[in-house]
C-alpha cells in the first residue's frame, strides 16, 4: 500500500469512527482496520526534516568544484580552501567537500547523501527577505504567494485543517518547527499548519519560546495564571509530551554547543516516540558571511568552517540516532539556503550575496552522488559573476513531493503551480524520465553554430503538450523566453537571433512535462 | 447579514446557545489553575487617592487609555501626552452629549419589516413579531459598532459598566426597542447621578419586564426586583448588619402598580394595583416607614424607598467597589478598602451621588497609576476584540451599505459571544462573573475553550480576515499599524512599539531581541536588513517591497500577540 493510497483510505476510517460516536476511543483502537492503519502509519509514515541555513550559504566553499581551481583562486583567493585540504568524494575526483565536513563525507561514502548542484531560479533575488520568501513559498521571482510550499502540501493532505483536527487518524501536529515562530514555509491557505517547540523538557516552552519571569505584582499573578492555561490548552501539548516521554536519544555522537544538533535531538525523540508528524523544520543561522568568512591565516577554519562543522556533525549524529532508534528508513533531511554567495570574494575576507548553490538531501533512500555538473568559473571574474542555475529549486521540491511523499504528479504540479522536472534525488524515483542527467534521448540538441554571433539553430523533441524554452545568462537571469506553447509530439527546430545580447556564456533550458534539458551556448562578437 | 437566510440565522442562535453551554461546562484545566482563594499579599501598596505626581509617559497614558477605552490608539496616547494627567483624565471624562444615530433596519433582505424600510431606524416603530430576532441582532450589532467607532472618551466603557451593573437580557426582555431605550438611558447618564440611574432603571420598561416588576401588584407582590435592587444594584450583600427578607417584601410593596405602555415604550403608574399600606423596613434601615399613598401620589413612594436606600453608606461603598473592580483590580484588601473605597464613597456622597467626580478622583490618583494597579486586568472579550480593531487600525470601509456594515459588526459581536461575552445578554441579573465572582473574578474569561479562540481570532485577523458574507475582507493592515511607530525603520524601535501596544507587560531585552531576529529579520542578525526593507517599501511600495515587509510584520505581530501578556492590560 502506497502512502497516498493509505491517505486516501483514511476518510473511510474517519467516517467509521464518526458513526461509532459515543463509544470509547479504545474500541476504535482495537478495531482491526484501525490497527492495520496504525501499522501502515508506523511503517510508511515518512518524515521530511528541512534544515534551513539562514543568511545565504557559500555553496562554492561547501561543495567545491575541484576542476575550477585555478579560476577559483583568481576569483576568491582570500577565502579559498587550499586544494589539498578539500575532502574527496567517493565517486568523483572533480568535486569535493569543505574540510570541516568529514562526517558528511563519511555519509556520502555510505550512500546517504545526494547533492543537487547550482539550485536557483530564473531572475534570482539578492535580498535575504525576498529570496527567503521565494524559497519558502516556492514562487517565481516576480510572483507573490501567501502560502508556503509545505503548507500547501499539508492543506492538500489534511483538508480543512485546523477544523476537525486533531483527529483519530491524525492525532499529531501536521508540522513541527523547532525554535521560535512558525515559518512561512508552513503557511496554509487558512492558518499556519505548523507549531513551534523550542525545548521539550521545558513545560512552558511548548507553547512559547520566550519566557520572562513573572513579576511579583498582581500583573505577575495573572500572567502566571494565563501561562498555565496557555500551556494546557495547546492542542498538541499532550501528544508531544507523551511522544517525548516514550523515547530518548540513543546516539552518543550529538555534539554540544551546536544549536542544530540540539534541534535535531528533539526531532529524533519525537519521531521515535511515535508522532505521525510528517514535517519538521530546523534551522542554523550565521551564513551571511560578508566578512571574515575564513581565518586569514588558515582558510580551513573560521566562521564558515564552524558552520560547516556544525551542519556536518549534527546531521551525522541525527542519522546515527535514527539508525539506533530504528526510524532511519523513513526519514529524509534536506538543506536549503536563500541563496549562495558571490563567485568573487570581497576585500573583507568574505563573500557577498550570490545566486545558485547546492542542496543536500540525506536519506538511505537517496540516489547517492551528485546531480548536475560543477559550476563553471570564468578566468577573470567581476562582482557581476554568479553561479549559473542548473536546477530550479522547485525541481527539488517536486522530487521530494513526488518521490518521497509519493504525491500524485498532478498534485505536485498543482502545488508548485507549474511543471518542474523531477530530479533523480531518490532511488527508484518513479517520476524521473528523459532528463538530461539520465539522458536516454536527446531532448534538446546542441545549437549550431556554437559559438555564434548573429543567429543559431537548435532541434528539440516534444512529448506533446507545452514546451517552454528559456535562455539565461551566466548569473541565472532570464534574458529571453524563446517559446512557451503547445508542440505536437516529435522533433522541432527553432532559430533564434542574437538581438542585443552581450557576448558571453548563456544557458538554454527546455521544460516539457517531466522532461527537462539544459544546453550551454556562447555568444561572441 | 445581507446574505444570511432565516435558517442560518436560527442556526446561529442555536450555535450561540451551544457555545455558551460549552463555556459553562466544567473546565478541569481552568479549575486547576484559577484562584482557589483571593490571593493574599499581592496588594503591597499603601498608595491613596492623592493625585498622581509621577512620570507622565507613554506607559502611563497607555494604562489610562486601556482602562477607560477599548484598546489604545497610538494617536490618542500622543494627544494625552500633550496634556497634564489631570487634563487627560478630564478629557476622557468629557463624554459626548449627543445621542448616536439609533440602530437601523439591516435585515430587510432577510425578514422584511412591515413598517420600517432598510436603513431606517426601528426603535420607534411598532413591535413586530416577525422581526423580533432581527432587531435583537440589529441592536447588538449597532452597540458593537459604537464601541468600535468610539472617540477618546470613557463613554463606551461606562455604558458596558452600567449594562453589567443593571444587567438585563435582550432575549428575555423580548423587545429590542425596550433594550435600546435602556441603553440610551445609560448613554445619557453615563457619568451622571447614580441615584437618578437607580430611579430610571427601577421604572425602566425593560427592567420591569426582566425582573417582573410589571407583574408586581398589591394582590400578588413580585419580590424579584425588590431583592435585586438591594442585593445587586445598591446596598450589596455579604456583610452585617444587612437588610433582610422583610425589607425585600416591604420594597416589593412600595413598587407595586408600575406598568408598561408597549406602544410608547414607557412605564406608567396604575394606582389601582398599588399597595397603599405603610411599608415598614427592618432595623438595618432603622425601621424606616415608607408611608402608603393612594391615587397618583402612590408613584412617589419609589422616591422614598430610594432615598432610604441611599441614606445607607453601604450603597455608596457598593457602587464604588464595583467601579474599582471594573477599572482597577478585583482584589480589595483592607488597605484598599480603607484608603480607596471609603474615600471614594465619601466623594460620591459629598457630590450628591454624581459619578463623575468619583471617577476623576480615582483615575487621577497615585493608586490608579501605582505599579500594582497596572497590567493586572485580564482583558474582557470586548477589550480583546474591539481593542484589536482600534489599536491595529482595522478598517471597516465607510462606503459599505448599512446591512453589510452591520454584518461586520455582528461578526465581532458573535465572536464576543464565542469568547463568553454575549453583549446584551449577560448570564443573569448579576452581570458577568468576572466582576463579582470570588475568588477568580477576571480569570473566568480565560479557559481552555476561550483562550485558543482568542488566538484564532488574532491569527485570522492577521491573515485572511473575515468578510461575514459582505465580500470585503476585514483584516489587520499590518503596514498601517506599523506606520504609527515613529521610527518604524529601526527594528528595535518597531518591536518595542508592537510590544508596548499589544502586551500588558513589557518583555525583557533578550526576548525582544529573539523575536526581532527570528521574525522581523528572518533569522538574520543585522538590523540593517529590516531598515533597508522598510526604506525600499517607502520609496517604492510595489508588490515585492510591500510583501517583504508585510509578511515579516505579520509573523512578528503574531509572535507577540500569542504571548499570554497580550491578555493583560
Amino acid at each position: 500500500m502506497k502512502r497516498r493510497d493509505f491517505l486516501k483510505a483514511t476518510p473511510a476510517a474517519a467516517s467509521l469512527a464518526f458513526m461509532m460516536n459515543g463509544l470509547p476511543i479504545s474500541t476504535y483502537a482495537s478495531h482491526p482496520l484501525l490497527e492495520m492503519l496504525a501499522k501502515q502509519t508506523a511503517t510508511l509514515g515518512k518524515v521530511l526534516v528541512v534544515i534551513q541555513l539562514n543568511g545565504g550559504n557559500d555553496g562554492l566553499n561547501m561543495v567545491i568544484p575541484i576542476d575550477q581551481y585555478s579560476n577559483l583562486s583568481n576569483a576568491r583567493g582570500n577565502v579559498l580552501i587550499p586544494q589539498n585540504k578539500v575532502l574527496a568524494l567517493s565517486n568523483t575526483s572533480l568535486t569535493g567537500l569543505h574540510p570541516s565536513m568529514t562526517r558528511i563525507q563519511d555519509m556520502y561514502s555510505n550512500g546517504l547523501v545526494n547533492i543537487t548542484q547550482a539550485v536557483c531560479y530564473p531572475n534570482p533575488n539578492f535580498s535575504h527577505f525576498r529570496a527567503t520568501d521565494i524559497w519558502l513559498t516556492a514562487s517565481d521571482s516576480n510572483q507573490y504567494l501567501d502560502t508556503g510550499w509545505l503548507g500547501r502540501y499539508l492543506d492538500l493532505k489534511y483538508p480543512g485543517y485546523p477544523n476537525g483536527y486533531p483527529s483519530t487518524t491524525m492525532p499529531d501536529p501536521l508540522a513541527i518547527q523547532i525554535g521560535s515562530g512558525v515559518s512561512t514555509v508552513l503557511q496554509g491557505a487558512q492558518v499556519n499548519t505548523g507549531m513551534a517547540i523550542s525545548n521539550i523538557n521545558n513545560f512552558y516552552n511548548l507553547v512559547n519560546s520566550y519566557v520572562d519571569p513573572a513579576p511579583s505584582t498582581p500583573a505577575g499573578h495573572e500572567l502566571t495564571f494565563l501561562r498555565y492555561i496557555a500551556q494546557q490548552t495547546e492542542t498538541y501539548n499532550k501528544v508531544i509530551k507523551d511522544a517525548a516521554a516514550k523515547a530518548n536519544n540513543l546516539s552518543t555522537l550529538y555534539p554540544t554547543g551546536n544549536s542544530l544538533a540540539d534541534q535535531l535531538k528533539i526531532v529524533a525523540r519525537l519521531i521515535a516516540g511515535g508522532l505521525q508528524t510528517p514535517i519538521y523544520i530546523v534551522s542554523l543561522g550565521g551564513f551571511d558571511t560578508h566578512s571574515d568568512q575564513v581565518d586569514a591565516a588558515d582558510h580551513t577554519i573560521g566562521a564558515h568552517a564552524t558552520l560547516m562543522q556544525k551542519l556536518s556533525e549534527a546531521v551525522y549524529a541525527f542519522f546515527d540516532d535514527a539508525k539506533l532508534l530504528d526510524f532511519q528508513g523513513r526519514v529524509a533531511a534536506m538543506t536549503f539556503s536563500e541563496f549562495g554567495r558571490r563567485v568573487k570574494s570581497n576585500a573583507s575576507g568574505g563573500t557577498d550575496h550570490g545566486t545558485g548553490a547546492p542542496v543536500m538531501v540525506f536519506s538511505p533512500h537517496v540516489n547517492p552522488g551528485l546531480i548536475g555538473s560543477n559550476p563553471v568559473i570564468p578566468p577573470t571574474t567581476t562582482v557581476n559573476d554568479n553561479v549559473a542555475m542548473q536546477h530550479d529549486f522547485r525541481s527539488v521540491y517536486a522530487s521530494v513531493l513526488a518521490d518521497w511523499f509519493e504525491l500524485d504528479i498532478n498534485d505536485v504540479n498543482n502545488l508548485l503551480m507549474d511543471t518542474f522536472p523531477i530530479l533523480p534525488i531518490f532511488r527508484n524515483a518513479n517520476n524521473v524520465k528523459n532528463t538530461e542527467e539520465n539522458g536516454s534521448i536527446e531532448i534538446l540538441q546542441q545549437n549550431f553554430p556554437n559559438p555564434f554571433s548573429s543567429s543559431t539553430t537548435f532541434t528539440f523533441n516534444s512529448d506533446g503538450g507545452n514546451v517552454r524554452i528559456q535562455m539565461f545568462d551566466a548569473t541565472g537571469r532570464m534574458v529571453r523566453e524563446i517559446t512557451n506553447k503547445q508542440y505536437d509530439r516529435g522533433s522541432h527546430q527553432i532559430t533564434i537571433d542574437r538581438g542585443s545580447l552581450a557576448p558571453g556564456q548563456y544557458f538554454m533550458t527546455l521544460t516539457n512535462g517531466n522532461n527537462k534539458a539544459t544546453r550551454r551556448m556562447t555568444i561572441v562578437n | 447579514m445581507g446574505k444570511v437566510n432565516r435558517r442560518e440565522f436560527f442556526e446561529e442562535v442555536i450555535a450561540n446557545r451551544e457555545e455558551n453551554s460549552l463555556n459553562n461546562a466544567p473546565d478541569l484545566v481552568y479549575k486547576q489553575y484559577a484562584n482557589k482563594e483571593i490571593p493574599k499579599g499581592l496588594q503591597k501598596t499603601t498608595s491613596t487617592l492623592n493625585p498622581y505626581t509621577g512620570a507622565w509617559t507613554e506607559d502611563e497614558a497607555i494604562h489610562l487609555l486601556r482602562r477607560t477605552t477599548f484598546g489604545v490608539k497610538p494617536a490618542d496616547v500622543q494627544t494625552l501626552l500633550g496634556m497634564s494627567v489631570s487634563q487627560a483624565v478630564d478629557t476622557l471624562l468629557n463624554v459626548p452629549t449627543t445621542a448616536p444615530t439609533p440602530p437601523l433596519n439591516n435585515y430587510q433582505a432577510v425578514v422584511p419589516d412591515p413598517t420600517v424600510p432598510l436603513g431606517q431606524t426601528w426603535v420607534n416603530a411598532p413591535y413586530d413579531s416577525t422581526t423580533t430576532g432581527q432587531r435583537y441582532y440589529s441592536f447588538k450589532s449597532w452597540w458593537t459598532g459604537l464601541m468600535i467607532n468610539q472617540n477618546m472618551s470613557i463613554l463606551e466603557k461606562m455604558v458596558l459598566f452600567w449594562h453589567n451593573h443593571f444587567a438585563t437580557e435582550v432575549l428575555t426582555v423580548g423587545d429590542a426597542r425596550k433594550s435600546y431605550k435602556l441603553n440610551a438611558m445609560f448613554r445619557a447618564n453615563a457619568l451622571g447621578n447614580f441615584k437618578t440611574l437607580v430611579k430610571n432603571v427601577t421604572l425602566d420598561p425593560s427592567m420591569l419586564v426582566y425582573l417582573n416588576g410589571y407583574l408586581n401588584t398589591k394582590t400578588a407582590p413580585d419580590e424579584n426586583y425588590a431583592r435585586e435592587l438591594q442585593e445587586l444594584f445598591t446596598i450589596g450583600k455579604g456583610f452585617t448588619p444587612i437588610w433582610d427578607e422583610d425589607d425585600v417584601k416591604a420594597a416589593a410593596k412600595v413598587l407595586t402598580g408600575w406598568r408598561i405602555n408597549n406602544t410608547t415604550i414607557t412605564s406608567y403608574f396604575d394606582s389601582t394595583r398599588h399597595d397603599t399600606t405603610n411599608k415598614i423596613f427592618s432595623s438595618y434601615y432603622n425601621y424606616y416607614v415608607v408611608v402608603g399613598k393612594t391615587g397618583a401620589s402612590g408613584a412617589t413612594e419609589v422616591d422614598d424607598l430610594i432615598n432610604m436606600i441611599f441614606n445607607k453608606q453601604d450603597t455608596a461603598l457598593h457602587i464604588c467597589r464595583k467601579l474599582y473592580r471594573y477599572f482597577v483590580y478585583y482584589i480589595i484588601d483592607s488597605n484598599t478598602e480603607a484608603n480607596i473605597i471609603v474615600p471614594m464613597a465619601q466623594t460620591l456622597v459629598n457630590n450628591n451621588f454624581d459619578i463623575k467626580p468619583v471617577l476623576a478622583e480615582l483615575l487621577k490618583s497615585e493608586h490608579f497609576f501605582d505599579i500594582n494597579s497596572r497590567a493586572c486586568y485580564i482583558r474582557n472579550p470586548l477589550d480583546f476584540l474591539i481593542g484589536m480593531f482600534r489599536t491595529m487600525k482595522i478598517d471597516i470601509p465607510s462606503s459599505m451599505s448599512v446591512d453589510k456594515t452591520y454584518a461586520i459588526w455582528n461578526y465581532v459581536r458573535s465572536y464576543g459571544n464565542t469568547l463568553a461575552l454575549d453583549l446584551g445578554d449577560p448570564p443573569n441579573v448579576a452581570g458577568w462573573p468576572a466582576y463579582y465572582q470570588e475568588p477568580d473574578f477576571y480569570e473566568t474569561w480565560i479557559n481552555s475553550n476561550t483562550l485558543p479562540k482568542r488566538m484564532s481570532f488574532a491569527d485570522m485577523m492577521l491573515n485572511s480576515g473575515f468578510s461575514a458574507g459582505t465580500g470585503t475582507a476585514i483584516k489587520i493592515d499590518v503596514i498601517e499599524f506599523a506606520k504609527q511607530c515613529p521610527n518604524v525603520g529601526d527594528p528595535n524601535a518597531l518591536v518595542d512599539f508592537i510590544v508596548k501596544y499589544c502586551l500588558g507587560l513589557p518583555l525583557s531585552t533578550n526576548t525582544k531581541k529573539a523575536i526581532k531576529e527570528s521574525e522581523l529579520l528572518s533569522g538574520q542578525t543585522s538590523d540593517y536588513y529590516w531598515t533597508v526593507a522598510w526604506t525600499n517599501y517607502v520609496s517604492n511600495p510595489n508588490t515585492a517591497n510591500t510583501n517583504t515587509v508585510k509578511s515579516r510584520l505579520i509573523s512578528t505581530i503574531f509572535e507577540i500577540i500569542r504571548l499570554p501578556e497580550s491578555q493583560l492590560c
